[in-house]
Formats: structure tokens, C-alpha cells, sequence
């Protein structure tokens, strides 16, 4: 499955997390911001991609700005935004 | 025993996530009124995952959904319900075919689920006049409705009258609810005070809720959970007395008496029940017999 539109999910608010995804055919860019990086930074992309691999997403670009959301939280806000970018659950 | 409703905004993280330690005795995951038509797809989602990752051991946990002449409720239904949660609150309830409806729908997704059927219960919000006149009719529509709900600030709007801190213009709706409700053996929970920073006022209006017959009432605000869980428990007297028959009943049966008195009263079945209620509450809210 492809990303194939931008878009956008979350906010910038305490505990959540804000969302941009965009088409990329080519590859998969991943940019991680967040409040916690020292201490989280591993579990926050393996909760992110952890939602790719559900969706079958192999490339794209998503750009994440985390403000200390949960596990549970980064995986509603990816299946948020790649589903209003157009990807469909298998 | 549900003294405190506490609504949390459904796409909210921080306040989902933390919904338990509020000390609330339900909170109620809001997908409707608190969550904009743009944001119902991301509001459900968020709502599901706190439900399948987060445990609330503290509380009750309520789901409100969309009206049924939205787009949004079955989609609500779909996503929630396989998560157990143990109420779901339909919105603008006009009548029992509303329910039964709802109910339809919950039955299909328990089954999908692999679920007991009737296994998610059923708590109407009441908001309308039409609602309110039917409150009878909604209470009695279906084994999963386990209580009537007043949500006053649609009824006064739907009424063309202003809400105010007095209440004069929801008495009716009250007292309709309430008798309906108990009518059907269910209980009645009451709208939400709206004024946050207005102590006085809730306790006021709570306590006057209470003596209409309300068994909870829904908050809008944390701050609001210690006092309307105040006046919704037995106080210390009530509880003690609560005892007092119960032991009555106890030696006078040993007695062999038929008629039995405490306190220069004779204690008939009503003062027995309403004991039992108040020693059930003592068990809930303290987690055994406080003597």
C-alpha cells in the first residue's frame, strides 16, 4: 500500500502527538521530533512502524513532532494519518 | 453505582488516558458534541486504542456515540464495541425505536466479535422534548437500557428557553425522567452544572438533584467529581442507621416478631430497602461495612 496524498493527524497538545504524511514511491523517509527522544526515541519508531507494517506501508515520507504520547496514542494518530493519505486497511 | 459521570473529550489523549485516576465513578469517552465533524475519524480511532491498551480498573467506562441520523454511529459502534466497553450512550434518544435500533446494530457487532449478545449495555441520553415525553417508552425498549440520562442544555435549546443555574425550565424534564426511569426499575442520572468555577451553585444543584430521585449526575469538569460524589454517598448517620435496621430485623426475627420498631418507628419494608441501598453504597464506595 502507498501513501497517496499529504496529510495530516494529531496536535501539538501535551500527550499527543502531530502527524505529516506525504507520497514517496521511492523510498521510506522517517523524521522523529520529540520531547522524550533520550529516554523513548526506540519505542516511538517501533510504534510507528509497527503501524506501517499493519498497513502494508513501505515508502513514504512522515514527518512526526511528538510531545510524550503513549504507545497506544502514536499508533491511533498513524493509522489517522495514513488513512486520510489514503491508505486503505487490508 | 455511578454518583459521578465524568465526560472526556474523545480526541483528547491526555484526558482519555487518565481518565480512572479522576475519581470519577464512570467517565464517558465523548465522540459527539466534544469532537468536530473533521475530527470524527481520528476521535474513534483514539478512543478504541485507550480502550484496547489502557486498563481502567477504577471506574466504568462509557462510550457516547453519534446521533443514529448521523453518518458516524454504526462506524462508532464498529470500532468500540469488540473493546467491551460497558456502556454505550446513544445521543437525541426521541424513542424506543431508537434504541431498539442501536441495539440491532450492537448485536450484529458482538456477534462479529465473537461476544454475548446484550453483553455492552445501553444508557439513553434524553435531550429532547420529544425524548422527554417518551422517556416511558425509551426506558422500557429494550433489556439493555440500564438507565435514563437528562441532557439539559440540548432540552432547554430544543425547548426555546434559556438554561439557567435554578433549573425551573428542566424541573419537568426531571421529575418525567425520574419517574419514568423508576418505573422500568432503572435508574435516572442528571445533566451536568455547566458554571466550572461555581462550587456553591453544583452542590446546590446536586443536592436537589438527589432529592428528585437522581441515583448520579453527569460533570463536565474534575473539579467537580469530590462534591457531587460527596452528596451522592450515605453520610455517616444514614449509614449507622442503615446498620441499626438491619440489625433490628435480624433480632426481631430471631424474636419470632411480626411487627418490628427501632427508635420508637416500626420499620417497614421501604425503611428496610432503602437500608439495603445505603449498605450496598457503603460497600461500594468503602469496600466493606465501615463498623
Amino acid at each position: 500500500m502507498k501513501i497517496i496524498k499529504n496529510a495530516v493527524a494529531g496536535t501539538l497538545e501535551s500527550s499527543d502527538l502531530f502527524i505529516q504524511v506525504e507520497p514517496d514511491d521511492e523510498e521510506l523517509h522517517l523524521e522523529i521530533d520529540s520531547v522524550v527522544a533520550n529516554q523513548y526515541m526506540d519505542a516511538i519508531r517501533a510504534a510507528v512502524m509497527k503501524t506501517l507494517e499493519e498497513f502494508h506501508v513501505t515508502t513514504g515520507k512522515i514527518f512526526i513532532k511528538d510531545k510524550g504520547a503513549l504507545d497506544c496514542v502514536i499508533c491511533a494518530r498513524m493509522e489517522t494519518a495514513l488513512k486520510r493519505g489514503g491508505v486503505e486497511e487490508s | 453505582m455511578r454518583r459521578t459521570m465524568l465526560f472526556l473529550p474523545g480526541n483528547t489523549p491526555n484526558m482519555l488516558i487518565n481518565g480512572d485516576t479522576l475519581g470519577a465513578d464512570t467517565v464517558i469517552f465523548d465522540l459527539e458534541d466534544a469532537v468536530s465533524p473533521d475530527e470524527k475519524d481520528a476521535a474513534r480511532i483514539l478512543v478504541r486504542n485507550t480502550l484496547k491498551y489502557q486498563a481502567f480498573p477504577n471506574c466504568e467506562i462509557v462510550v457516547r456515540i453519534n446521533p443514529t441520523d448521523t453518518e458516524f454511529w454504526k462506524e462508532d459502534l464498529k470500532a468500540v464495541i469488540p473493546l467491551k466497553p460497558d456502556v454505550i450512550m446513544p445521543t437525541k434518544v426521541s424513542g424506543g425505536d431508537m434504541i431498539r435500533q442501536v441495539s440491532a446494530y450492537m448485536a450484529e457487532v458482538e456477534k462479529d466479535s465473537g461476544m454475548e449478545e446484550g453483553t455492552v449495555k445501553i444508557l439513553p441520553l434524553i435531550e429532547t422534548a420529544l425524548g422527554v415525553e417518551k422517556a416511558f417508552d425509551i426506558a422500557s425498549s429494550d433489556s439493555r437500557v440500564i438507565g435514563l440520562f437528562l441532557g439539559g442544555e440540548d432540552f432547554t435549546a430544543d425547548m426555546h428557553c434559556k438554561r439557567t443555574k435554578e433549573g425551573q425550565e428542566i424541573f419537568y424534564a426531571r421529575t418525567r425522567l425520574v419517574c419514568a426511569a423508576r418505573a422500568c426499575g432503572i435508574e435516572a442520572y442528571d445533566t451536568p452544572f455547566t458554571d466550572v468555577e461555581d462550587m456553591e451553585g453544583l452542590e446546590r444543584d446536586t443536592e436537589f438533584a438527589k432529592s428528585l430521585g437522581f441515583a448520579g449526575k453527569a460533570v463536565i469538569s474534575p473539579r467537580h467529581v469530590d462534591i457531587v460524589n460527596a452528596v451522592f454517598s450515605p453520610t455517616e448517620s444514614e449509614i449507622e442507621y442503615a446498620h441499626d435496621v438491619m440489625d433490628a430485623i435480624e433480632e426481631g426475627k430471631r424474636q419470632g416478631k411480626g411487627v418490628i420498631s427501632l427508635r420508637g418507628k416500626m420499620i417497614d419494608a421501604p425503611i428496610v430497602k432503602r437500608a439495603q441501598q445505603v449498605l450496598e453504597m457503603e460497600k461500594a464506595i468503602y469496600g466493606g461495612a465501615c463498623r
